[in-house]
């Protein structure tokens, strides 16, 4: 099953290990993360699913293509990285 | 008389108490974080504190201790857009059903005990019955035809600032929208009317700087003991109606300027109004670096420009919209800036003192009211 990291600077809102779950898309994975911790959901997408405008995420070294929809094939192998874009002062 | 402040920043919120000595900062909550906005509820003494974490997106918070502990609560989200639904503003941006700021939190009216409501980016009202646990979007505004010629003024999409329930009746309020203008609401947020008339808006075309639902209101105000006379500090100048926003005047002259972003009304006397003003839209300092406060006590014929104890040379604050603020008595007022000073007066504006000078950016200042018993 696919592996999900998230970035550390989350830590400080919402507890958010590193999880192995079910998941054949970025979408179903994330979803499967989301319904074992609600709370995390809101920090990393927004009400709609998209992926938050400063959020990246990573498939096995390839950035996230379907940023609305998520749909990006993931395999039982991969490691998921959600981090955060860099902005702000 | 108010002792407490909640003063909220770029880099997070800060309780600032009067003790015999004088104002100190006494807790920071949220360090490092964006806090945009807080509340304290005279009904129940909930306080509540918006942040907004860029990267992480909007968040609500609630302390039932007066700070010392927070928890997130619910945030207001949008509905999926209808896939057949083109939502483009009048700048001819896409107006996305996603939350991008609350802009503003009100109390509910007294019989309504943990009803609450959010004004949002990019121009969502939204309403929770439940101390901010769940909220719902008032779909009747968000889907009135008129909410599609709002759009961005300062931020990239419209947004509501200013939400105000009529004392006397809890189903009527009026919201101020940049830039949309002013909408009022008489059956709990069923049917809405525009509430602009007499606004001027000097970014349109002539033909069109009439129109109420494009005025850019940068802050509307109400008196509690007469909820008829409302202030507006708009983009364009001061505003004031004394018949519950059917009609506005403008007040033309104001001291150094009428442009800013703030207003602050006396709390009995709908008469007393304050501003902060920067030279213009084009320019935005205050006149010849000196920070000043103008009051008006007669409706705004004329005004006194207060500067004693404000920095009067080299000083380029500007206050924000929600940043000037009167406690219930009318004497203590608050102000906070882009610049990260805080100032307070304890005698109606004759006397200020600096409180701190080295405060992240200042976003939003608020007393902590005294319950009524």
């Amino acid at each position: 099953m696919p592996t999900v990291h998230f970035t550390a600077n989350l830590q400080r809102h919402v507890a958010s290990p590193t999880i192995v779950v079910e998941g054949a898309t970025v979408g179903e994975v994330l979803a499967a993360v989301f319904e074992q911790n609600p709370r995390l959901r809101g920090y990393v997408v927004d009400e709609q699913g998209a992926v938050r405008k400063h959020m990246n995420v990573f498939i096995d070294g390839v950035q996230l293509r379907d940023r609305a929809g998520t749909s990006d094939a993931v395999t039982p192998e991969s490691e998921i990285y959600v981090i955060q874009a860099l902005s702000g002062g | 008389m108010s002792d407490t402040l909640l003063v909220s920043t770029r880099k997070g919120l800060f309780e600032v108490r009067r003790h015999g000595s004088g104002w100190s900062v006494d807790r920071a909550s949220f360090l490092g974080d964006n806090v945009t906005l807080a509340l304290a509820d005279v009904r129940d003494g909930s306080w509540y504190a918006a942040l907004d974490h860029g990267h992480f997106g909007a968040k609500l918070h609630r302390s039932e201790d007066d700070g010392a502990s927070w928890v997130e609560i619910g945030t207001p989200e949008y509905p999926p857009k209808p896939d057949d639904e083109d939502d483009v503003g009048a700048d001819g941006r896409s107006i996305p059903w996603a939350l991008k700021l609350i802009w503003s939190l009100a109390p509910g009216g007294a019989d309504r005990p943990g009803e609450l409501w959010a004004g949002t980016i990019p121009g969502g009202l939204f309403r929770s019955r439940d101390h901010g646990e769940t909220w719902e979007l008032i779909e009747s505004l968000w889907r009135h035809p008129d909410r599609k010629r709002w759009f961005g003024g300062g931020a990239d999409f419209p947004g509501i600032h200013s939400v105000l329930v009529d004392p006397r009746d809890s189903s009527r309020m009026l919201v101020a929208v940049s830039c949309g203008g002013v909408w009022e609401t008489t059956d709990d947020g069923q049917t809405w009317t525009v509430r602009a008339d007499g606004m001027r808006a000097n970014f349109m075309p002539p033909e069109q700087a009439g129109d109420p639902v494009i005025q850019d209101p940068h802050r509307m105000v109400a008196c509690p003991a007469n909820f008829d006379q409302l202030w507006v500090q708009h983009h364009c100048g001061i505003w004031r109606s004394r018949d519950g926003a059917r009609s506005w005047v403008e007040v033309e002259e104001a001291g150094p300027s009428t442009f800013g972003f703030a207003v602050a009304v006396h709390p009995k006397d709908g008469d007393t109004a304050y501003f902060v003003p920067g030279i213009s839209d084009q320019l935005r300092v205050p006149e010849d670096g000196r920070v000043v406060v103008t009051r008006t006590h007669d409706g705004g014929r004329s005004f006194d420009v207060l500067r004693k104890g404000l920095p009067q040379e080299h000083a380029y604050d500007i206050v924000f919209r929600h940043a000037l603020d009167i406690d219930q008595t009318g004497q203590r007022l608050a102000l906070g800036s882009t610049t990260g000073n805080l100032w307070i007066t304890e005698d109606a504006g004759d006397n200020f003192e600096q409180i701190r000078g080295h405060l992240p950016p200042i976003y939003a200042v608020h007393f902590v009211p005294l319950s009524p018993s």
